[in-house]
């Protein structure tokens, strides 16, 4: 198989979080390393158990399987395999998976000499998995907390969990993450509409640069953040969202059990008009 | 621009402080109560350290209640006093048991005079005489007719009043005509002022006037996926002044949506847990009442106790809850006053002409005169 380019800098030995040179090969154009090794296990495993449990329960149609986490009242225990174990075994996979896919990011970061950031910024959407169905759950005492394994089942456990609280917009970390959720896809049509832009000039005119892109905001707004600088803007805004939607949930319930509204009432009891 | 950056920064701390230590935040652990299959979110969350200790210092006020007195077989109150309209057949130690349990509930500090005129019992011309008839044959009719929302537990007058003249939490009709400027930019629309009623929220601030007085009927689920053609659907302002009264039942309860809901499908029965059944009735009961019994005092009370559309006070689901689910946790307090189950289906004493004229020839005030004129 040819290597494209950039593979002769790639496909380097060495680099290893673990394992040392034991699973440092390609297969094909895939690199594995100890934990592609550990993704895979835990992926086809967790993905078994899913379709075991979708086995297990009334139906085939794809919306409507449903792996629950166990009722409440197992607390923190391991509950039966039928009654929810099913979902705390694959949540152990997953986190294994997602967790193990993060650290050969890490590794491939280390072979290519660049720094951390693609793992950084998947790790902080690993955290607000993690948030939803460990962090939260052990500060609320149940495991039963965790949302379900289910197209429609996990949307039901969404829309709950927000009327547990009232009113989840009034939620302060969910306005913070709503809020940079839109505001890194806004950057992103931005940036991308400017590149694609000066990159399609139209029939018989010349592409534009970075250049053309600065100046274009430059006149418009009257600032331009630059070619490097709107890559760090967007990978901020996406960690922001990911970190404050972690947040969000970590703070219905365990610091806050009346509805979100009412936790308005220290800006009301403000000194300057109270 | 580096101090404006300065103070903005500065502001910004400020501010952060004031959420982070003066917004009330709680912590775990927090009791859960789950009310539907595992994974729905069908759970109500609480605080272990604040839900029952409100509730132990309701039950710490409640006065010790005195047993029924045996029925010796004289004659009843009716026949031994004047002006008995709704408690004649009681045994004078039944009614005087029942006057003295009604003082230390309404009245601890005032005593009989609160409501009565002190060397002429019988007398009419207290106003307060006239509501309280009114708020009896309100107790009898709750207790008679709504056992569907009160059940076997039932209601005293203490369930409102809790030791106060006035019931704690009521509220008034809003003045329609209320403009916070000149113009369309100082209609408010009743709404975007936190108001404690409705949660804080920007929702209308006093959606009771329609949902818990005027009889209209929560109706804003659609039917159908999409909007349909030549179906008119519910508009924005009734979906958010239910939304309104929604969070006032929630606040009032100390429960949160799910205790009555599954929010896949708020207007389903199906999915819904028990406990909407109790608050559905609850609300045809608050309805009824408000109108049948709490409304009518409004020509008897005196201006201090007149709200902007000329009416007194009214009753929501905080007036007898304030904060628990059930009221005082269940505590059975009707077991010694048989006298305030009325008889089931009788139209309730509301005010009669009489009332009001013996009420107007007590020259109590002019002010309440003109409100008699009225009338």
């Amino acid at each position: 198989m040819s290597m494209l380019s950039f593979e002769r800098k790639y496909r380097v030995r060495g680099g290893t979080l673990i394992g040392g040179d034991l699973f440092d090969f390609w297969i094909g154009p895939f690199y594995v390393g100890f934990f592609g090794v550990t993704t895979i296990f835990f992926s086809i495993l967790g993905t078994t158990l899913l379709i075991y449990g979708a086995a297990l329960g009334p139906t085939w149609n794809i919306w409507q399987i449903n792996i629950a986490p166990p009722d409440i009242s197992y607390g923190l225990a391991m509950a039966p395999l039928k009654e929810g174990g099913l979902w705390q075994v694959v949540t152990i996979c997953a986190i294994g998976a997602f967790v193990s896919w993060a650290l050969r990011e890490v590794e491939i970061c280390r072979k290519l000499g660049i720094g951390y950031h693609v793992p950084i910024a998947f790790g902080a959407a690993i955290f607000a998995y993690v948030s939803l169905v460990v962090i939260r759950p052990v500060l609320m005492g149940a495991w039963g907390h965790g949302f379900p394994y289910g197209i429609l089942s996990h949307l039901d456990w969404v829309s709950n969990v927000g009327y547990q609280y009232l009113h989840f917009h009034y939620n302060p970390a969910h306005m913070l993450a709503v809020t940079f959720f839109f505001t890194t896809t806004f950057a992103l049509a931005l940036h991308g509409g400017a590149v694609l832009s000066v990159l399609n000039p139209g029939e018989g005119k010349p592409i534009g640069t970075a250049e053309h892109i600065n100046t274009f905001f430059r006149d418009t707004i009257g600032y331009s953040i630059g070619e490097l600088g709107i890559h760090r803007l967007g990978l901020f805004l996406a960690i922001a969202a990911g970190f404050f939607s972690a947040v969000c949930i970590i703070i219905s319930g365990p610091f806050w059990t009346r509805g979100w509204p009412e936790w308005w009432n220290w800006w009301l009891e403000l000194p300057v008009w109270s | 621009m580096r101090i404006l950056a300065w103070v903005i920064g500065s502001i910004a701390v400020i501010l952060t402080g004031f959420m982070m230590l003066t917004a009330g935040w709680e912590r775990p652990p927090i009791d859960a109560e789950q009310s539907g299959f595992r994974g729905t979110g069908m759970v109500d969350v609480s605080n272990p350290r604040v839900a029952p200790q409100r509730l132990q210092a309701q039950l710490d006020r409640v006065p010790v209640s005195a047993p029924l007195p045996p029925d010796t077989g004289g004659p009843t109150a009716g026949e031994i006093y004047q002006n008995v309209q709704l408690l004649g057949d009681l045994s004078i130690a039944e009614f005087n048991h029942l006057m003295q349990a009604m003082t230390d509930w309404v009245s601890p500090e005032e005593g009989c005079g609160y409501c009565h005129q002190l060397n002429n019992l019988a007398d009419d011309s207290v106003y307060t005489k006239i509501v309280s008839r009114q708020m009896i044959a309100m107790t009898q009719a709750i207790n008679a007719d709504w056992d569907t929302h009160v059940g076997e537990t039932g209601v005293t007058c203490y369930t409102c009043h809790r030791g106060e003249n006035v019931p704690q939490y009521t509220w008034f009709n809003a003045d329609p005509e209320i403009h916070t400027g000149s113009g369309m930019a100082g209609w408010r629309a009743g709404q975007n002022r936190a108001s404690p009623q409705v949660g804080l929220t920007s929702l209308p601030e006093e959606p009771f006037s329609d949902l818990l007085e005027a009889g209209e009927q929560i109706r804003v689920t659609g039917r159908t996926v999409l909007p349909s053609r030549g179906v008119i659907g519910s508009s924005i302002q009734d979906t958010e002044k239910t939304y309104a009264l929604m969070i006032h039942m929630s606040t009032a309860l100390n429960v949160n949506c799910t205790y009555c809901h599954n929010s896949r499908d708020f207007g389903s029965w199906d999915h819904s847990p028990v406990q909407r059944v109790n608050a559905w009735h609850g609300i045809q009961m608050t309805q009824t009442l408000n109108v049948e019994h709490v409304t009518p005092v409004s020509s008897v009370l005196p201006p201090d106790r007149i709200g902007p559309t000329g009416e007194g006070q009214k009753i929501n689901c905080e007036t007898c809850h304030q904060g628990v689910n059930k009221p005082l946790g269940g505590l059975a307090m009707l077991e010694n006053y048989p006298s305030l189950v009325g008889p089931s289906g009788r139209s309730t004493a509301s005010l009669t002409d009489e009332d009001v004229a013996a009420f107007a020839s007590a020259e109590v005030g002019e002010d309440v005169e003109e409100e008699v004129v009225e009338l």
